[in-house]
């Protein structure tokens, strides 16, 4: 167990290298050995969503992956979405939508739509409650966030906000 | 508004109690009973302590000084106190999960690995498992005890049993609400610092009510409790459970303590499960008298709710207010109740959102249902003819529970709620597809009304300071789980000094900002310490009068506030501006300097009530039972909304964990006392597939006349109604099946089963 493997990987644009054990999942690695602490874990054993963050642009359950699976890949995380003190319009339309209460399901819900947006620019309603039928939400009953994602789509495919916020 | 705290939330920079660290921090893992009844023959760790990393295994010989057992916060019903629970099991353990040793390394792998590798020998006792069954006798949890009965009494008010003797018409029938609970997104956890110089223990991961537990647990370190800090960081979740005082509480802040090193523990989804409080399980016996005009003039029954196998916190909040709630919104004479609260062999119990609300409404409104059918009487138009009117407000429900003094309806005007509400969902036009089929799916309508009370005393501080340049650092006692309170009292002291939101910082929960402080719990936040809020802005406003007064020689008395500055009362000019105020007096002396800091406190026991009503309607495919949620509203009248956006999020959001809870969450146990549903495979949450059509309409009709803000608190109502509506509107889509919903949940299988032996020509009752 104890045979340290080095990695090497771009996480929110940056390279980062680690020396970790075999058994470490990624979140762990991502929030105790990179200090990002957005990724939440909420059930450990891939039913919740909380741990989601993208993969070479997919998303992907942070919980289920060891560190040592992403040597070489780009990972971004719900801190990488948008730069420093700015809000994604993904992001913003979750503020304006009240699409989040106490805020531990968001990370993994940004990070999911984020993917199934740029997977799925002209969703349907059906569409984004399938997308996000993995992330579990005990506070908001789901409606807002359904609300957000869509009035992103919708004002994306309007031209407003098209590519605002895409992680760099 | 928007919400103030969603940007850090956003950016993945919340600070959730997981995110904190100390240096030189020790993780522990909690070891717990695989038994549900089992004497401890004997623990050996040493395997595990020879494991490079680990620190320390803390069993019941180490904590034997401190070990107490955990005091009820609310709600003793007589006879509870002989069940509390010990921080770690001594020598029986009493549930699966209960715990029994606690592991401490340098690394939570570590800590997992030695966990497994320290043996401890249990030698299995009977389990009981089912309330019926340990009040009936058979094995007895407590052995010293001799009974499985915690507590029993009877309440009630008028003459029952003539109101029974005069009936036109009595129905009564059996129900039963499955364990389910919380299960917020975020699991419990702690960080515990002891500083053995300065003596001193710092706890962060508290909520709900810090102060209470910071008695507790300083009480229980024999410490002083000025020698305790607990720190509400950013909470997932709570809808009842997080925060209040469990054995981990004690265990983690001691293994600090114990070992002079910070300690980390975070509990796991598996031990969420099993170790955090469940709930709702109860069983009611319920009859109703009717007189001939259609007006209920009785109500009786039997309630028996089981508690699990310890007396926690709060569980006498279930069967306490579940009794008190039976009447619910209706005008009902006569009422007598028998009450037994019982242990048995599985994880004890204490409140979820509507905590004996939820049930209680289930059983008399499904009761309502029930007799409005036999009695061909159309089922609005029944509850019509029962709701307290306006003009019965205030309106003495009488002393139900013991101990506590009588429930007022402080004001309300329950029909006209309940006609907007059918008005609005379009009740009328709906109704007409009442057991009728169209596509293969048979429709059914259904409704249930449901009071709730709200703003729990006794009280709630506030501290005001004003920061150079003219902000507002603002102290709560109440505390927060993602609920929006940093939005909302920040709202509440805006409006109070006319001054905008940005500026104002809002703390809140954290003992080490106030002297006192109560909490969140009973939707009090906003009745509470929103009135806190308006009384510390009073004061603040009086000191800056007095300040402006000194600072230019005005008489105080001549000068008022006037949006966020204080002018001549004569000709409205402006004497000074909070900026002003905010820099320092040239002449005062050096603590006034800069600063100006004032402390009030809201005082009040009389509870406020709100009324919500809840319309279902649902179709059922009766090949496969499975349900579908057409369209549901939930309507209450909060009495005044400070944020809106936020009331109708709360209410939604409790509507859709009430769907859930109605129809997927269950805590199922086989007969040995195992849980089997320790995961999220096996215990179900609704995601966003499963309810889509949910809405909520909150009115502003009766003010509170108990607070100055007029608020009633939400975040409960948009549960309570859930089981009740839901279980009306699949009987009555079903009714020609002859399904009667008497037991939840609904699920899949339940009511496949009933659907089976109705067809069989059995009895069709759910389950
Ligand atoms: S923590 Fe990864 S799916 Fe729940
Ligand atoms: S906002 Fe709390 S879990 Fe989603």
């Amino acid at each position: 167990m104890n045979d340290m493997v080095r990695i090497q990987l771009q996480v929110n644009g940056a390279n980062v290298e680690g020396t970790v054990e075999p058994r470490l999942t990624l979140a762990d690695f991502l929030r105790e050995h990179l200090d990002l602490t957005g990724t939440h874990l909420g059930c450990e054993h891939g039913v919740c969503g909380a741990c989601t963050v993208l993969l070479n642009g997919d998303s992907v359950r942070a919980c289920l992956m060891f560190a040592v699976q992403v040597d070489g890949a780009d990972v971004v995380t719900v801190e990488g979405l948008a730069p420093e003190g700015a809000l994604t319009d993904l992001q913003a339309n979750f503020r304006r939508h009240h699409a989040l209460q106490c805020g531990f399901c968001t990370p993994g819900m940004l990070t999911t739509a984020h993917a199934f947006l740029r997977e799925c620019p002209c969703p349907s309603r059906e569409e984004v409650r399938e997308a996000i039928s993995g992330n579990l939400c005990r506070c908001t009953g789901y409606i807002p966030i359904v609300d957000a994602i869509l009035a992103t789509a919708e004002a994306r495919n309007d031209g407003g906000a098209q590519g605002a916020g895409e992680p760099k | 508004m928007e919400r103030q705290e969603d940007f850090r939330f956003l950016t993945g920079r919340g600070c959730y109690v997981d995110d904190v660290r100390r240096p030189d921090m020790l993780h522990a893992v909690v070891i717990r009973s695989p038994m549900a009844h089992a004497r401890i023959l004997g623990i050996d760790a040493s395997a595990a302590l020879e494991l490079p990393g680990v620190v320390a295994v803390i069993t019941f010989a180490d904590i034997r000084k401190f070990a107490k057992p955990i005091p009820q916060r609310t709600c003793p019903l007589p006879g509870m106190e002989k069940f509390l629970q010990v921080p770690l099991a001594s020598d029986v353990v009493r549930y699966v999960g209960e715990p029994v040793a606690v592991v401490l390394a340098d690394d939570r792998y570590v800590a997992e690995d030695a966990a497994e590798m320290v043996f401890v020998d249990y030698d299995s006792l009977d389990a009981v498992v089912d309330a019926h069954a340990a009040m009936a006798g058979g094995a007895v949890v407590h052995e010293q005890q001799g009974t499985n009965v915690a507590s029993a009494y009877e309440v009630g008010r008028g003459d029952v049993a003539r109101a029974f003797r005069d009936a036109h018409y009595t129905r009564k029938e059996t129900f039963y609400v499955h364990r389910h609970s919380a299960v917020p997104l975020e699991t419990r956890g702690l960080v515990a610092e002891w500083d053995p110089v300065a003596k001193h223990l710092k706890v962060w991961g508290a909520g709900k009510v810090p102060f209470a537990n910071r008695a507790i647990l300083a009480d229980m370190l024999q410490l002083s409790p000025a020698a305790v800090d607990l720190i509400e960081v950013d909470v997932g979740g709570s809808f009842g459970v997080r925060g209040d005082f469990y054995p981990e509480d004690f265990l983690i802040p001691f293994a600090s303590f114990h070992v002079g090193r910070p300690v980390k523990w975070i509990e796991d989804r598996r031990e969420n499960l099993m170790a955090t409080n469940h709930s709702r399980e109860m069983h009611c016996e319920l009859e109703i008298a009717v007189d001939a005009g259609g007006v209920i003039t009785g109500m009786r029954g039997k309630v028996v709710a089981d508690l699990g196998a310890y007396v926690r916190t709060n569980p006498g909040v279930m069967p306490g207010k579940g009794t008190q709630f039976l009447q619910g919104p209706y005008a009902i004479d006569h009422l007598g109740f028998e009450v037994r609260a019982v242990i048995t062999n599985k994880t004890p119990a204490g409140t979820y959102r509507g905590p004996g609300r939820y049930e209680s409404a289930f059983f008399r409104e499904r009761l309502i249902d029930i007799a409005a059918r036999e009695l061909g009487i159309d089922p609005a138009e029944f509850r019509r003819r029962n709701l307290i009117r306006a003009d019965q407000m205030p309106y003495d429900a009488g002393a139900l529970v013991p101990g506590q003094p009588a429930t007022v309806y402080d004001s309300g005007d329950f029909p006209a709620v309940f006609d907007r509400a059918l008005a609005h969902f379009g009740f009328d036009d709906l109704t007409a597809l009442n057991g009728r089929c169209v596509d293969g799916r048979w429709h059914g309508i259904g409704m249930a009304c449901a009071p709730e009370s709200t703003g729990g005393g006794p009280g709630e501080h506030a501290r005001l300071e004003l920061r150079h340049g003219g902000g507002f650092d603002l102290f709560v006692g109440s505390s927060s789980a993602g609920q929006g309170h940093e939005t909302v009292m920040a709202q509440v002291l805006a409006e109070s000094l006319g001054i905008p939101c940005e500026g104002i910082r809002v703390h809140h929960g954290s003992t080490t900002h106030l002297a006192q402080g109560f909490g969140a719990y009973h939707s009090r936040s906003a009745v509470m310490g929103g009135s806190a809020v308006v009384a510390v802005a009073q004061k603040m406003r009086e000191a800056l009068l007095a300040r402006a007064g000194q600072l230019t020689g005005t008489p105080a008395t001549s000068l008022k506030w006037d949006a966020g500055r204080v002018v001549r009362e004569a000709d409205g000019q402006t004497v000074a501006t909070l900026a002003q105020l905010a820099s320092g007096l040239p002449d005062c002396g050096p603590a006034d300097h800069g600063l100006v800091g004032v402390s009030a406190s809201f005082e009040s026991n009389r509870l406020t009530y709100t009324f919500g009503v809840h319309l279902a309607h649902v179709s059922v495919d009766p090949a496969t039972a499975q349900v579908r949620v057409e369209k549901y509203l939930c309507v209450e009248d909060v009495g005044r909304m400070i944020n809106p956006m936020i009331v109708h999020g709360q209410t939604v959001g409790a509507a859709v964990q009430g769907l859930g809870g109605t129809f997927l969450d269950e805590f199922k146990y086989d007969e040995s006392g195992q849980l089997i549903t320790g995961t999220f495979a096996d215990y179900l949450l609704p995601s966003s597939t499963d309810f889509e059509n949910v809405d909520a309409l909150t009115l502003e009709l009766c003010p509170s006349p108990s607070n100055p803000l007029g608020v009633k608190g939400a975040g409960e109502g948009g549960i309570i109604g859930t089981g009740g509506a839901l279980a009306n509107a699949v009987s009555n889509a079903l009714a020609q099946f002859g399904v009667s919903v008497t037991r939840l949940p609904m699920s899949l299988d339940n009511l496949a089963r009933s659907l089976r032996q109705s067809r069989a020509g059995g009895t069709g009752v759910a389950r």
